[in-house]
This record gives C-alpha cells, sequence and structure tokens, in this order.
C-alpha cells in the first residue's frame, strides 16, 4: 500500500499540485513564477479568441469521436462473431498502431494525403485515364486534403479510432450469444435484432467508448499541430505555445486545468452511464 | 403428405463440423401434439439436431420438413417454430410485458390483440402479476416462465426446450415437469425437449429418441425404452441394468438360452429372441427384476418355476449395500468376483429378511426378464 502511495504522490499529484498553484501566479522576471493567488489567469481564459479555440477543439473532437464510432461498430461486430483464431488476428490488427510512433503514423499519413501523395496521385492517374478515353474532365486540380479541419479530423479518426474498438468489442463480447438468437427465433430480422436487442445492451460499451476517444482527441496536441492549417488551432497546441513561445506559465497552466475540468466532467458522465448500465449487463 | 400427424419430419440429416459429424445420417419423425424429447450424453449431438430445428445450423446433408414444408434453408425467423433457450435468454432490458409482446410485432398484430395475447399468455404461465417487472428482479425459474410465455404467446407449431430443468434447483425441478407436461396438454402445441437426464424425459415425454455420437439408437415410449432396449447403449444408458457379455447356445422360436462366461452359468428366456447364434451378444438384467433369496448351508438350490433347472439361479455374496430410503442397493458378487447389482424395495419399516453384508444368497429371476442385446 505504501509503495504506490509514494509512487502516486511524487509523480502525480505533486507535479499536478505546482502546475494549479501556477496557475493562480503571476509572471516573476523572466523565469521565475510567484504565486500571487491571482485568478486573471482564468479570467483571461474567458477571452472570446480562447474560447473559440476551446470550441473548435470540442467541436473537431466531438465530430472524430461520432465517426470512430459509426467505423468502430461494425469492425466490433465482426470481431465479436468471428471464429476464435480470428479474434486474436483482429485484436492484434487493432493493437498494432499503438505500439507504433505517433509521429510516425502522422507523417505517413501526410504522406498520404499531401497534394503529391497517394490519394492525389491515384486521383490524377484516373483522371489521366478519363482523359485518354476522351472523357471531357479538363485538367486535374490536386485536392486540398492536408492543412484544414478536414485533416484534424481524419487525422484524429486515424489515430483514436482503437479507442472506440476495444470497449465496444468487449461489450459486444459480453452480450449472451442467445439473446441474438432469441431475437431471430421470435421472428425479428438482422437488423432488427441489431437495433432492438444489441445495440440497447451495448450501450454501456459505447458510452465507454465515446468517453475514452472524447478525452484523448480533445487534448491532442500533435496531430492538429501537422495536419492542421494555421487556423485550426485546437486547445492542446495553445497551452504549449503558453508554455514554450509565449513564457507565459502561469497561464498555461490555468489552460491545462481548464481541459482537465472538462475532462473529469465527462469522467463523471461515464461512470453515471455505467452505473446505469450495469445494471442491464448483470444477466 | 403420407402421414398428416408428423409435424417434424427429419429426412437423413448430417451435420459435419469440419471431418467430426455432430450429427450422422439421423431420420426422425415427430407427431403432432406429442411431447417429445432428445435425450443422450453431452455431446451426443442433440442439442445440434434441435438447433438444425430451429434453424441456428444448416444441415450438410439431408431435409427438415415441418408440416410438409422442407425448411432445410429458411431462416429461424421465417420458421413456424419457437425455442425456449437454456440460458431463458429473456431480454435484460425490457420488462416482462414487452419480452413476451416482442416477438408479436413481427406478426403484424394490432395493439389491442397484441395486449390481450401477452396477458393470456402470462396467465397461462402464472405470471400476469408480474407483467411490469424487470428480468434481473426475477428468480430463474420465474425467467424460465417468462420465457415460455414469450414462445408460446407466437402460436408456434412447435416448441423446442433446450435443457429446460438443467438450471433449477431439486424441488423446482421436480414441479415444473408436471407443470410442463400440464401447459403442452392445455395449450396442445408440439414440444421437443433436449436433455440429458433420462429421469426427466421418461417422465415427462410421450416419445424418446436416444442419441449416441451423433447417432440415432432408438426411438420409442419410456417404457419401451426401459423393457425392450433395442441395443446395449440404450439398455445401460437408461437406468441400472446387469450386463453380461456371452453368447446364444439354444436360439428356438418358443424359448432361446444365453451362455455368459463372465456370469458363470446360462440364462433361459422364455420366448424366442431374434439374434444369430454365433455372434458375441450381451444378456441385460434389471436390477429390481431379480430376486434375492438366503442361502441355507445344505437346503435345496431354489428354482425359478419358468426355468429350466441351472437356469437364472445364480450364487453370490453381499458386498455394498445402499440404503436409499424407498429401495436398497445390493451389490452381489459372484464366485467369478463379478458383481451383480440387485434393488429391493423397502416394503415394511423393518427388513424382515434383514440381509447384511457378507450374507451368501440366491439371485433368481424369470425367464422373460432378461433382455438380449446387441452392440
Amino acid at each position: 500500500m505504501l509503495a504506490p502511495t509514494i509512487w502516486f504522490l511524487f509523480f502525480f499529484v505533486a507535479p499536478m499540485a505546482l502546475v494549479w498553484g501556477y496557475s493562480f501566479g503571476e509572471n516573476d522576471g523572466l523565469l521565475g513564477v510567484k504565486i500571487t493567488g491571482t485568478i486573471k489567469n482564468y479570467a483571461q481564459a474567458f477571452d472570446p479568441e480562447i474560447l473559440k479555440v476551446l470550441r473548435e477543439s470540442v467541436v473537431l473532437a466531438a465530430i472524430a469521436t461520432f465517426v470512430c464510432l459509426i467505423l468502430a461498430f461494425p469492425v466490433a461486430i465482426a470481431m465479436t462473431f468471428a471464429s476464435d483464431k480470428a479474434k486474436s488476428w483482429l485484436l492484434l490488427l487493432i493493437m498494432l498502431p499503438f505500439w507504433t510512433n505517433l509521429l510516425i503514423r502522422t507523417y505517413a499519413l501526410i504522406a498520404v494525403m499531401r497534394t503529391e501523395g497517394l490519394i492525389n496521385h491515384s486521383f490524377e492517374w484516373l483522371h489521366g485515364i478519363a482523359v485518354m478515353v476522351g472523357i471531357p474532365v479538363g485538367d486535374y486540380a490536386p485536392m486540398p486534403l492536408l492543412y484544414n479541419k478536414f485533416a484534424v479530423v481524419i487525422g484524429l479518426v486515424y489515430v483514436h479510432l482503437p479507442f472506440m474498438v476495444l470497449p465496444l468489442y468487449a461489450a459486444l463480447d459480453r452480450l449472451d450469444r442467445s439473446l441474438i438468437e432469441a431475437s431471430l427465433d421470435l421472428g425479428a430480422g438482422h437488423l432488427q435484432t441489431m437495433y432492438k436487442v444489441v445495440a440497447p445492451l451495448a450501450l454501456p460499451g459505447i458510452a465507454a467508448g465515446l468517453v475514452i476517444t472524447f478525452i484523448p482527441a480533445m487534448g491532442a496536441y500533435l496531430t492538429p499541430d501537422l495536419l492542421g492549417g494555421p487556423d485550426d488551432l485546437m486547445i492542446a497546441s495553445l497551452i504549449e505555445r503558453q508554455f514554450k513561445r509565449a513564457n507565459n506559465w502561469p497561464f498555461g497552466s490555468a489552460l491545462s486545468f481548464l481541459l482537465m475540468y472538462i475532462t473529469m466532467i465527462f469522467f463523471v458522465l461515464r461512470s453515471y452511464f455505467e452505473a446505469k448500465g450495469g445494471k442491464v449487463a448483470v444477466h | 403428405m403420407a402421414n398428416d400427424d408428423v409435424i417434424i419430419k427429419i429426412e437423413n440429416v448430417t451435420k459435419r463440423y469440419g471431418k467430426v459429424a455432430a450429427v450422422d445420417n439421423v431420420s426422425l419423425e415427430i407427431k403432432r401434439g406429442e411431447f417429445f424429447a432428445l435425450l443422450g450424453p453431452s455431446g451426443c449431438g442433440k442439442t445440434t439436431l434441435l438447433r438444425m430445428i430451429a434453424g441456428f445450423e444448416v444441415p450438410t446433408e439431408g431435409k427438415i420438413f415441418i408440416d410438409g414444408v422442407d425448411v432445410s434453408n429458411v431462416p429461424p425467423n421465417k420458421r413456424p417454430i419457437n425455442t425456449v433457450f437454456q440460458s431463458y435468454a429473456v431480454f435484460p432490458h425490457m420488462s416482462v410485458f414487452d419480452n413476451v409482446a416482442y416477438g408479436l410485432q413481427f406478426d403484424n398484430v394490432p395493439k389491442a390483440d397484441q395486449y390481450q395475447r401477452v396477458m393470456a399468455a402470462l396467465a397461462d404461465v402464472k405470471l400476469d402479476h408480474l407483467a411490469d417487472r424487470k428480468p434481473d428482479q426475477m428468480s430463474g425459474g420465474q425467467r424460465q416462465r417468462v420465457a415460455l410465455a414469450r414462445a408460446l404467446v407466437k402460436r408456434p407449431k412447435v416448441l423446442l426446450l433446450d435443457e429446460p430443468l438443467s438450471a433449477l434447483d431439486a424441488k423446482l425441478r421436480e414441479a415444473m415437469r408436471f407443470e410442463l407436461t400440464a401447459l403442452q396438454e392445455k395449450v396442445g402445441v408440439t414440444f421437443v425437449m433436449v436433455t440429458h437426464d433420462q429421469d426427466e424425459a421418461l417422465a415427462m415425454a410421450d416419445r424418446c429418441a436416444v442419441m449416441e455420437r451423433g447417432r440415432l439408437m432408438q426411438t420409442a415410449n419410456p417404457s419401451s425404452l426401459y423393457e425392450f432396449p433395442s441395443n446395449r447403449f440404450v439398455a445401460d444408458f437408461i437406468g441400472s441394468v446387469n450386463l453380461f457379455a456371452g453368447k446364444l447356445v439354444v436360439d428356438e422360436p418358443s424359448h432361446a438360452q444365453f451362455y455368459s462366461e463372465e456370469l458363470g452359468g446360462k440364462v433361459f428366456f422364455d420366448h424366442g429372441v431374434s439374434g444369430a447364434a454365433n455372434e458375441n451378444m450381451w444378456v441385460g438384467i434389471r436390477p429390481e427384476k431379480i430376486e434375492m433369496i438366503k442361502h441355507v448351508k445344505k437346503g435345496p438350490t431354489p428354482a425359478m418355476e419358468d426355468c429350466p433347472p441351472d437356469c437364472n439361479v445364480f450364487k453370490g455374496v453381499i458386498k455394498q449395500i445402499s440404503y436409499l430410503g424407498s429401495e436398497s442397493v445390493y451389490e452381489v458378487m459372484l464366485p467369478n468376483e463379478r458383481i451383480m447389482r440387485v434393488t429391493r424395495p423397502n416394503l415394511s419399516r423393518w427388513d424382515q429378511e434383514d440381509f447384511t453384508w457378507d450374507d451368501e444368497v440366491w439371485l433368481c429371476f424369470h425367464g422373460d426378464s432378461p433382455v438380449l442385446l446387441q452392440n
């Protein structure tokens, strides 16, 4: 009991407390921070410019989370009904990106999506064929796939899809198979069974997936920084700027804790859903 | 149709998983309105056969007809059949009423009629007072009733029951046996039950099919299965039996004699048996059909009045006694150290004969008691 408590105190509580303290402080000279108990840093966060970035972050993360849900549901269903051997392979495929460096994955995505990238090249090639067979399609203009909000959402979905697949799969796999058979037996079709039996019973898993995906997507730093345009700032990039370029640790700390409060709200929501869904999942 | 009393016809059905045949060339006819049991040890293929009737598995070979219609390739939601699952599979997110009403929405039953039918089905299983409950507030027995009502409300031609009593405790199981047979008589639907419990099958079913390793061993009513088993597996699986290998030495139309080295003597049949005389066979004797008589020193060898001398009378020593209340089971060792099992009902509160360990006894049975068995 003692060792983990010490570990927790030294490596989590102490640094967090320090940053929390900074959020009530002021710059003191070039390097120092004086904790004065001011709330001016938090007040500063309600500046319309900052609020716009916060809102943008929530919207982008929410869109990415929703797209993840749409993509992950069929994947989780396929995994649930796969044979035991196929199941472990599919799980491995889902886990594989986790073991690959985020930077490498993001640059790989850039290589695919840039103007000279795989997608644009493929379309240019198709375009060339169209021209050759005489379809009047004009000149090929490369699609602007990168450095915009679209790219950020694609990047967030790409990185966070496993966060959605795993809780969904866990919820679906726990489902008593005979419930599905009972629904078919009673005359329901496959889609009706999905809608009336599988989805309601997978609700706790869906809620868990939404929260687990949304929270890291909301705090994503590298993805919007590399894939987004200059206007597509997310909150994490803003925080980074305060700590580095702006050398405003107190304001950076306050923004960090604002992000953390938002995160906490979602965790509370999640545990509420779990307590509610837990009752359903017992039998 | 050749016989419109037949509701389910299974024609040369085989189900293979890879190279293993879970169900091996089974042909079977189930009659309209009967309570039919598929009986066998676990892994014998009975559940696979049930799942093929329900439509969850497709036969590798052969055909299944329901009421004269070939349903081999009809999905489960299009079959006039409903199932009570072993785990009951009651939908946990719906109330009892919604569970029972679930299947009706796909039959285009008007909303007003739905209410009547659901409540009537719940009344049939004595649950009409719990219509608003959620399944997690109910006992296992109550959830099973929900599953029954949910299936019967669809008015299926056949109701399938997968090990319906296996999850209940002993007392409830006994009560449910009577209730299920009563319910079946009341609703008049053909019931097909899968069970590994022979007592359950014998007590409830009008007819049973005994399966082993995917093959059908015998289909008959309960008393025929017990008294006239058609092979060694059925004799051994249904109830308790003393089995001794040997061969036929006399095979006449009116009587037969069987010699068994294992038994150390001859068994007389007072009726003709049809069996090849030199084939390896078994004789089976049920423990309750053996009479046990105290051996008196220098007394005469007893004789069964309908048997020739030296037949169906064997000497032994009591080695084990299991007192079971209504009866006692004696394990009697024959001179060649083989064990013969004998049961005696405890007709009075004191056992007048007072058999005890190491008593020397005679074991006798009539000429109509033994059965001749092949593999």
